[in-house]
């Protein structure tokens, strides 16, 4: 029998630092290892006793791409630990700038870390050598997200202007409706690049993946709903450790996400559009059918089309958000100390991120729990690993740690989020 | 002649400060022209080895193997820049440095064993010698683009280490903490991330680090006076550059 081994030590096109190990024996997948080992930097504990007002600066910092997620998540549950209702203007405008991160990160994803999988490249700057006009409008198009979040929060990266109750000042009209004419350009530039990335030649797999994510009746899900699945799971977000688990494993910083029973589930684009596919605008479900996606995607490579599809859906609402902007007035509902526990799941780019924080009396935090997508999908990704490796033991070490890598790009894995890193090794023993 | 060689590194950090190199959309094509991207993992798979020209450090050192790591890094480059409060710092993450960082791991992880870090978390430049720190939790997009235009050209780069107050005065803002009685640490921390809070009505906390020669004492007594408690202006002292010496040394004092 002969051993093979396949191990990329430090991925690259990903946020953070992680690594991959793959060990064959034969045709036998032995051992599949996503490793994150990005050192840990310990939020939940060096937020106890602080300041529960604090949270959505503080846990922005574990993530420059998404601190919009870690910002949302932070307020609403400290809102409800502390009892305060947020008015439907607030609410509208927390969707708004939700609408810049997603428009910014999935672009940075599809088309400058994940096209040149396809492509065969090493990045976007190749990409730019013989299509500058695509990365132009790509790059074009991740500004419009960045302008949004400007605009709203005063900075792309840990914006400033939100707060626990809702933002210190409402933006000047006249700045958010001029938002509009790119943001309408992004949804033409969206499906226009998911179209062309229709064309990729994407490799023939399928899986039967448990989908979960944020379900609203009315609108395909940022900041509300329930938490859901394609197999029947509907439960409220206070539920979410009824059902969920974080399993602590020895090859990675980051806790694994698993259902109570052991079973792996996926989050993310993928599971947001199977589950409120009806909720997308119906120009979003055109480009798909164009794209020739049904409601339901499992062909993990393909979540490059649904994250453009995405990215033109938060273009269309983030436009009409704007149009229908009206300044929150007070900008925030104070809050007062109080003791109490609170709950909140909102859609990060990459899946659902979930905060539990309780609170004492005087306001400080006394016990923080955060679930970032990414260690959620670190189970399923290695099951992925595998059965792609099985499939593919035809190709060479070189193509098949590509296609490994690849695999792991189908999630945009965002490690430092996860606290945690990654490394990729395949051994065929 | 040859472009030179630029390498970007991260440590332990939230990627932001690389972030805003991808983020500066109308420039990014242009500096790809003009520099020979060897090493940035976040954006390219292609590597190509060492010495570099120039290496962009983000993050902060938590471990033992990159404390070993920033030394090849610094043996490898001609010029080596820290970027971000992280790296500057040791970012929010040097929390730690005021706890017990085996009561952290059994606090966050099941299994501490599994977990090696080192009890503190350290600026780059307490490692290595460092040719330049640009601060900001992140860095600001146009100091960035500055620092490489300076850096390119072979001169020192203009990113001025007067106060926030200066930025308020320049743009026109209303002082918060005179017209609202609004705490901010804008006189004693550095501009340069453009008038950002207090331009929103809200008080600056501190993310570009002390500016020059600041006297956070002084501010404390204005701060105490506002109705801060000690443990409130500790904490307001001790976040995203709670590491960097005048911020560390007043939140000490307030303990």
């Amino acid at each position: 029998m002969t051993e093979r081994v396949i191990q990329v030590d430090a991925l690259a096109r990903v946020e953070g630092e992680g690594a991959l190990y793959v060990r064959l024996n034969g045709p036998e997948v032995e051992k599949v290892e996503f490793r994150i080992f990005e050192p840990p930097r310990f939020f939940e504990a060096f937020l106890r006793g602080r300041d529960a007002h604090e949270t959505p600066d503080i846990t922005s910092r574990i993530c420059g791409i998404c601190p919009i997620a870690y910002i949302m998540s932070a307020c609403q549950s400290i809102e409800q630990a502390m009892a305060v209702t947020i008015s439907p203007e607030i609410d509208d405008l927390r969707r708004l700038i939700y609408c810049g991160e997603w428009i910014q990160s999935h672009t940075l994803h599809a088309a400058m870390l994940h096209a040149p999988d396809f492509l065969g490249l090493d990045d976007a700057i190749q990409i730019a050598q013989s299509n500058p006009e695509l990365v132009k409008k790509a790059l074009r198009l991740k500004k419009v997200g960045n302008s949004v979040m400007e605009c709203i929060g005063g900075r792309a990266v840990h914006p400033v202007n939100t707060r626990v109750g809702g933002f210190y000042r409402a933006p000047d009209p006249g700045a958010v409706h001029a938002l509009i004419p790119e943001l309408n350009w992004g949804a033409e530039a969206a499906r226009e690049l998911a179209l062309q990335f229709a064309g990729f030649d994407f490799p023939d797999d399928e899986y039967d993946y448990h989908f979960v994510s944020l379900i609203h009746p009315d609108r395909y899900p940022i900041i509300e709903g329930r938490i859901g699945s394609n197999r029947g799971l509907d439960i409220a977000v206070e539920d979410f450790n009824a059902h969920f688990r974080e399993d602590h494993v020895a090859h990675s910083t980051a806790l694994q996400g698993r259902m109570r029973d052991g079973s792996s589930y996926l989050v993310g684009p993928l599971a947001r559009y199977a589950n409120n596919f009806d909720r997308l605008t119906p120009a979003c479900q055109a480009t798909a059918r164009e794209a020739g996606l049904g409601p339901i995607v499992r062909n993990p490579f393909k979540s490059i089309l649904v994250r453009l599809i995405e990215v033109q859906y938060a273009c269309e609402e983030a436009a009409r958000l704007a149009r229908a902007y009206v300044p929150p007035d007070p900008s925030f509902v104070p809050t007062e100390p109080r003791a109490g526990e609170g709950h909140a799941c909102t859609e990060a780019p990459r899946g659902i991120c979930y905060h539990n924080y309780r609170v004492d009396a005087q306001g400080r935090i006394e016990h923080a729990q955060i679930v970032p997508p990414t260690s959620q999908n670190q189970p399923q990704i290695e099951a992925d690993l595998a059965r792609v490796v099985a499939q593919s033991l035809d190709l060479s070490d070189k193509d098949l740690k590509w296609r490994c890598e690849q695999t792991i790009r189908n999630y945009d894995p965002c490690i430092s989020c996860s606290t945690h890193f990654l490394k990729l090794t395949v051994d065929r023993v | 002649m040859a472009r030179p060689k630029l390498a970007v590194w991260k440590f332990a950090s939230c990627d932001g400060c690389q972030l805003t190199l991808l983020d500066c959309e109308d420039e990014l094509l242009e500096i790809a022209g003009a520099l020979d991207i060897a090493h940035f993992l976040e954006a390219t798979s292609a590597i190509s080895d060492g010495p570099f020209d120039i290496s962009l450090v983000e993050g902060s050192v938590t471990t033992a193997d990159d404390a070993a790591r920033i030394r090849q890094i610094r043996a490898q480059s001609q010029t080596l820049i820290s970027i971000g409060a992280c790296a500057t710092s040791g970012g929010i993450q040097a929390l730690r440095n005021f706890a017990d960082v085996e009561e952290f791991t059994r606090a966050v992880y099941a299994r501490p064993d599994f977990i090696d870090t080192l009890a503190t978390s350290t600026a780059i430049a307490d490692h290595v010698t460092v040719d330049f720190e640009l601060r900001g939790c992140p860095v600001s997009k146009h100091q960035l683009l500055e620092l490489i235009a300076a850096t390119l050209a072979g001169r020192k780069p203009h990113v001025p280490r007067v106060s926030q107050c200066v930025e308020c005065k320049l743009n026109g803002t209303v002082c918060v903490m005179v017209a609202q009685g609004t705490p901010c640490l804008g006189p004693v921390t550095q501009a340069g991330c453009g008038n950002l809070c207090p331009a929103f009505g809200r008080g600056c906390y501190g993310c570009f680090g002390p500016k020059e020669t600041a006297n956070p004492p002084a501010l404390s007594a204005q701060l105490h006076s506002l109705g801060m408690s000690d443990r409130v202006l500790r904490d307001f002292y001790r976040s995203y550059n709670a590491g960097a010496p005048e911020f560390q040394k007043e939140s000490t004092s307030h303990d």
